[in-house]
């Protein structure tokens, strides 16, 4: 990585981190946790990395280390949105309640 | 094909946000969700076009095996164990991380420049630190090992030599990036922190400890994408790490301490109790009582804690909600940001046993309510309504936001015993006249308290 790469890389790092900012703080006590799962899902965006690890086949310590990170990284994504999605399947309002009082998930 | 994919990465940040955004509101949060999946299949579907990519065996294989233990823990883990099950996902996704990194350093070590051995060594640091950290954290949550903090005789000096020495490597190898075994060594270094770092801290504190893990995790994600100059990995990893970070300040305010008194907190605290103002007899009450004033009241509030979820109560709850508002009654729930072992976990818990959301009500919403509430019930939960917090200064949980309930015309209070609780704090609230004490099992009481009520 160069300087001419690494400045961009750094401005991209900054930007989301104010975005972040800006968006996360809005996100009510309510759904932290969902928040925490769907991030957790959400980086586990590292499996693209992961995913040329595996592939590229520049020697085998690099391909099992590979292998390893794309099975981990597979379990954070599908897990991380799966439950996700369970949690967010509870939280019904009122009207909703009332429509299908018993409804079991 | 380099195009496709840059676009699909691009299209995939965007969603991402997009997602988190949507989590602002319980309505628009599945929708969000769905973005963000779109999203990730878009860069995953992108990244098979990589044109390093050679075989695919390993990736399937890695996919499948992945796929269905993400399945395993998602699907059938209870909502008791939410915070044990996050804390593995923190270790999975510190590891992938950590292992890019290694793999990285491994196949280019003799030509890396400045930068990229910064970037990749930053990674690894905080993936491997994360990883155990995580692991001990979830043993501590599932009871493995003991939930108090555990410290040694010179573990002070031990970690400090620790961070020296693992420092010391890092910025050796910035000036020397091919040096192997300085890289191997700072590596084991940071898994070996990772353990010291989370054993001293006790399992009241773990909401913070999660929310910052996840932060590191998360930052761990950024570093990679630093490593291998992949900006859709930048983006996902610092949102990541923002949200633990936000989070850990959130939890942090809640129980007004700083970071740095939970992580090293256990070191030198104060163990003894610094005296308090609680006197005088515990009222106890009669159950039947309890019931006919509840179901003769305009409000109630329920503040449940982590007791509630240990006891498996939060579905008889609802039952005694239902009932009473059958009766005409207003039932509200008072949430703090500490109650459970995770953030936010208490709402998840109640929402699981059909509380609509509309109910679950936050310290600052709840707390000018409790002087009109007719009666409070308080079931599982000690210092986050311990009023010594708010009146006196000595005490050892002075400053922290607690919900007033001792605001409220009576406060029933549902405890297993007489003992002090969790924190070993003695809690004023218990002695106070409006207050009266019904001893037993949780959920046996409330099982009680719906028949009777339903009685009244």
């Amino acid at each position: 990585m160069s300087p001419e790469e690494f400045i961009p890389a750094l401005y991209i790092f900054a930007l989301a981190a104010f975005l972040g900012y800006l968006v996360l703080t809005r996100v009510p006590p309510l759904l932290h946790t969902p928040l925490m799962s769907a991030t957790n899902a959400i980086s586990g965006i590292s499996l693209v990395g992961s995913i040329v690890a595996a592939g590229a086949q520049h020697n085998t310590v690099g391909t099992w280390l590979g292998f390893i990170a794309v099975t981990c990284a597979t379990i954070n994504v599908v897990g991380g949105f799966w439950i996700t999605e369970r949690m967010l399947k509870f939280f019904k309002s009122k009207e909703e309640m009332k429509q299908k009082p018993e409804e079991k998930n | 094909m380099e195009y496709t994919i840059a676009f699909s990465y691009l299209i995939a940040s965007l969603l991402f946000i997009y997602g988190l955004r949507c989590l602002t509101h319980p309505e628009t949060a599945r929708r969000g969700m769905h973005a963000a999946e779109l999203g990730m299949l878009l860069a995953i579907v992108g990244t098979l076009l990589h044109h390093e990519i050679v075989s695919y065996e390993y990736i399937i294989a890695g996919f499948i095996i992945g796929g269905a233990i993400g399945a395993l823990m998602s699907h059938w883990v209870p909502m008791t164990a939410l915070p044990q099950r996050t804390a593995l996902s923190h270790a999975f996704g510190a590891l992938a991380a950590s292992l890019v990194g290694i793999a990285e350093y491994y196949t280019h070590h003799g030509h890396l420049g400045g930068f990229k051995i910064t970037a990749i060594s930053l990674e690894v640091l905080l993936g491997s630190l994360t990883t155990t950290g995580s692991l001990i954290a979830a043993a501590k949550l599932q009871g493995m090992l003991p939930g108090a903090p555990m410290t040694f005789k010179g573990q002070n000096l031990f970690n400090l030599t620790l961070i020296v020495v693992t420092v010391g490597l890092f910025g050796y190898l910035i000036f020397n990036p091919a040096t192997g075994w300085a890289f191997y060594l700072m590596m084991a270094l940071a898994f070996v922190f990772g353990v010291m770092l989370v054993l001293p801290i006790g399992s009241a504190d773990m909401p913070v400890v999660m929310a910052l893990l996840n932060s590191y995790a998360g930052l761990a994600a950024a570093a990679t994408g630093f490593a291998i100059s992949n900006n859709v990995l930048i983006i996902a990893g610092t949102l990541d790490g923002f949200s633990g970070f936000i989070l850990s300040i959130v939890m942090c305010k809640a129980m007004n301490r700083s970071i740095t008194n939970v992580l090293f907190g256990a070191f030198g605290s104060p163990a003894a109790d610094a005296g308090g103002s609680a006197e005088g007899e515990m009222r106890e009450v009669i159950l039947d009582d309890v019931a006919t004033q509840m179901a003769y009241a305009r409000q109630v509030v329920f503040v449940p804690g982590y007791g509630m979820a240990t006891a498996q109560a939060q579905h008889v709850v609802r039952e005694l909600c239902d009932s009473l508002e059958e009766r005409g009654v207003t039932v509200k729930f008072a949430i703090h940001p500490v109650a459970g072992r995770m953030p936010g976990h208490m709402n998840v818990l109640l929402a699981e046993a059909n509380v609509p959301y509309s109910q679950l009500y936050e310290l600052e919403q709840i707390n000018s309510d409790f002087p009109n509430t007719d009666v409070s019930v308080v079931i599982g939960a000690n210092d986050v309504v311990n009023p010594d917090a708010r009146d006196n200064p000595g005490s050892p949980i002075a400053g922290m936001p607690i919900l007033e309930v001792d605001r409220s015309k009576t406060v029933i209070v549902l405890k297993r015993g007489k003992g002090k609780g969790f924190s070993g704090i003695e809690n004023p609230l218990f002695f106070k006249p409006n207050t009266g004490m019904l001893y037993g099992d949780a959920k046996e009481s409330l099982a009680k308290l719906v028949h009777a009520v339903k009685e009244a």
